[in-house]
């Protein structure tokens, strides 16, 4: 069955924070901050909002939120579980609240202190018996605790069996970081790297280098999801939602899916393609550009893979081919990504791609983007989704 | 520090990257038997290369060298050091930083590069600069700046021996950061692993192995092998179930070394592999005894149980040896 929301689920607004390495102010702040943003760039009040979407992980109850940012009644408020695999579940719940009419406004939003506060890279250890500290206690004790841990070991053996080299890992890291470099919102303002600097840098996990590796950063992003009728009225063109997905697949685990059979693939990602594929009747050729998580280089190769936009084992000579950079068939990570704009669990990601489809990205490619896709994180149920023009 | 002022102290650090700390300054001594052997016994380095003269004759190099690890020490000043060292680019800077308070200084880290080997009588020169320094940084010791100076050391023929990077920590103490603990209850626990956590559908997994035994749940209904361990099979929804024990052979299926972060507790360095057992579960651990660059995917495995600290008995895998 295919679901039924093709275009009934608008983006009308967006809004990013300053990304810091040290906000200096709550994770309640910046939630608020991004919100208002993004109401500010739709034209529309606090009091309009009626539906809330984010992420388990994020630690910004909603009913904070609407009384800090001054909203009324909610009469939605969904979240999505397993990390950046989130990034659009917000959209995703949205979309069903916005379609089904149970909200008629709907914002997704994520703010963490990613690098003042808790911090990704410091691992995972709890003391609390749930059933994930006993998930996690199958690799703490032998100290593969790390996100860079998890993807360095698939990357192993996915460079392994597909015989694909550093060489692209460098191509995705470099072609992002261009993009960061030219982007004044980005880390890496003005900060690019050559072969040589990405290769002397220290080693994370093996084969991850730390430019292979995204950083860990302080930060909000919104995005505002409304009705097609609505959309129409307010301040920006519409970014429609064609289709979106949330997606886990066979013997999945969180991170560490490493009992399937062949455990070089993400399966997972796969199926969210299959099924955006499907409700927005589109194909890997009507994408235009594209924003695909990124939180280690090797992943974006994966994605490029599972979305079909060539086979498997064929993203490292894609993307040697110059297909990511502004000119090649699929400009992506224009913001520079999570690898040098910031970390803000891919909801930064929508944000750039509903820039993409309006054409006002700081490195918007000289041809016409009508649809662009977004992803979410990897190693995780994850999902996807495509934007295209009103 | 007012915004501005502290702008303008930036100013003022900034501007001391890439100035010469030393150029070509001799080492007060040529590299000698009584220096080295002195440096060996606090390293603990038994390497007859460079103090058994009989032994170096006969080895390829046919001398004794100097350790290259000591290429710095040859230039070390002595007590003068502390009273009355001149000044130089580098003694201006770090006045600078205590003047506005950056006092505390740490030594984090250490890269040295070696080209050459430097035998007795040869004469260390030393070139040094202020390479680096990092924007401000908030850190565990107190909010500061990372400086490295880079070090080039030559011989009496201009011949490059190696360099030196040696990176700083001059920060602002943190209030209470230098209080000592003295207390015997406060004295610290040595680390160990992270545990796991134990509860219904792991806990025996755990308890047999704190016994010495890896064990792998089967379904007794359909005989499927499953791990990690869960309540029901998902073959054929039988929640009943017992165990066997693994033979712990098996061969890699991936690995990674794990360089950053360093975790109190945990060996460095350290790599984590997944093995498929040959029972035909697959299983996380590490791999132990070879390097990183000596391990593969696909190369047999052979496990034992091991107490790896005070508190932790884990499976541990090793590369087979070859059959007879």
């Amino acid at each position: 069955m295919v679901a039924n929301v093709k275009d009934k689920a608008v983006i009308v607004g967006i809004g990013n924070t300053e990304f810091s390495k040290n906000s200096g102010v709550s994770e309640l702040s910046l939630a608020v901050q991004a919100i208002k943003v993004a109401l500010d760039d739709a034209g529309l009040k606090p009091s309009d909002i009626d539906g809330m979407a984010t992420f388990t992980m994020d630690t910004n109850d909603e009913i904070e939120v609407a009384r800090a940012l001054g909203v009324g009644e909610l009469s939605f408020f969904g979240r999505s579980h397993y990390g950046g695999g989130a990034a659009t579940g917000t959209l995703h719940q949205a979309t069903m609240a916005v379609a089904t009419g149970m909200a008629e406004t709907v914002v997704c939003f994520r703010a963490l202190n990613g690098r003042s506060g808790h911090r990704f890279s410091g691992g995972v250890a709890g003391a609390i018996t749930t059933a994930d500290a006993i998930h996690w206690g199958w690799y703490t004790p032998f100290g593969l605790m790390t996100p860079a841990s998890w993807v360095g070991m698939f990357t192993q053996r996915w460079m392994h069996i597909t015989g694909v080299t550093k060489d692209a890992l460098y191509e995705v890291a470099k072609t992002t970081r261009d993009y960061g470099a030219n982007n004044p919102a980005a880390f890496f303002y003005g900060q690019t790297f050559d072969r040589t600097e990405y290769d002397a840098q220290r080693s994370i996990c093996d084969p991850l280098q730390l430019f292979d590796c995204c950083q860990e950063s302080d930060g909000g992003s919104a995005v505002i999801v409304t009705t097609p009728e609505r959309a129409r009225d307010l301040a920006q063109p519409g970014v429609a939602i064609r289709g979106v997905a949330q997606c886990a697949a066979k013997d999945q685990e969180q991170m560490t899916s490493f009992y399937r059979e062949e455990f070089a693939g993400i399966p997972e990602m796969e199926f969210a393609a299959t099924d955006v594929y499907a409700m927005s009747g589109m194909q890997a050729g009507d994408i235009d550009a594209a924003v695909i998580y990124d939180a280690f280089s090797p992943i974006v190769l994966w994605q490029l893979e599972a979305w079909g936009f060539c086979g498997f084992g064929e993203s490292g000579d894609f993307v040697l081919d110059g297909a990511l950079r502004p000119d090649g068939r699929l400009p992506c990570n224009t913001h520079g990504g999570q690898l040098s704009e910031a970390y803000i669990h891919g909801v930064n990601g929508i944000v750039e791609a509903t820039k993409l489809v309006r054409g006002t990205s700081v490195n918007q490619p000289a041809k016409q983007i009508d649809h662009a896709l977004v992803t979410s994180g990897v190693g995780i149920p994850t999902g996807g989704a495509i934007l295209g023009k009103l | 520090m007012t915004p501005e002022e502290h702008q303008l102290f930036e100013q003022k650090i900034y501007a001391y990257v890439g100035r010469e700390v030393f150029s070509s300054q001799p080492a007060p001594d040529r590299i000698n038997e009584a220096m080295i052997r002195h440096w060996a016994e606090a390293m603990g380095d038994k390497n007859p290369a460079y103090q058994d003269a009989e032994w170096a004759e006969q080895s390829m190099r046919g001398r004794l060298i100097g350790p290259p690890a000591m290429m710095y020490c040859w230039n070390q000043e002595g007590i003068t050091a502390a009273t009355k060292r001149s000044s130089d680019a580098l003694t201006d800077m770090c006045d600078l930083f205590d003047q506005h308070g950056y006092s505390g200084v740490l030594g984090t880290n250490v890269k040295q590069e070696y080209f050459k080997e430097a035998g007795m009588g040869d004469q260390v020169f030393v070139d040094m600069i202020i390479d680096t320094i990092s924007e401000q940084k908030a850190t565990a010791r107190g909010i500061g700046y990372f400086f490295e100076s880079l070090a080039t050391f030559s011989d009496q023929h201009g011949e490059k021996i190696g360099t030196q990077r040696f990176r700083v920590l001059k920060f602002i103490p943190a209030e209470g950061a230098n209080s000592t603990v003295s207390s015997d209850e406060e004295a610290l626990e040595t680390p160990t692993r992270i545990a796991s956590p134990r509860g219904h559908d792991n806990g025996w997994w755990w308890e047999a192995a704190d016994e010495g035994r890896m064990l792998i749940q089967r379904c007794t209904a359909c005989q499927t092998l499953r791990h990690p361990p869960r309540p029901m099979c998902g073959e054929c929804q039988s929640m009943d179930w017992d165990s066997i024990e693994s033979t712990m052979q098996g061969e890699v299926l991936s690995f990674t070394e794990i360089h950053h972060p360093k975790v109190p507790g945990y060996p460095s360095p350290l790599i984590c592999a997944v093995i498929k057992m040959d029972e035909g579960t697959n299983f996380v651990s590490n791999l132990r005894g070879c390097e990183a660059r000596d391990a593969s995917i696909g190369m047999r495995v052979s496990g034992v149980m091991e107490q790896v600290d005070d508190k932790t008995m884990l499976p541990q895998f090793y590369p087979a040896t070859q059959e007879a």
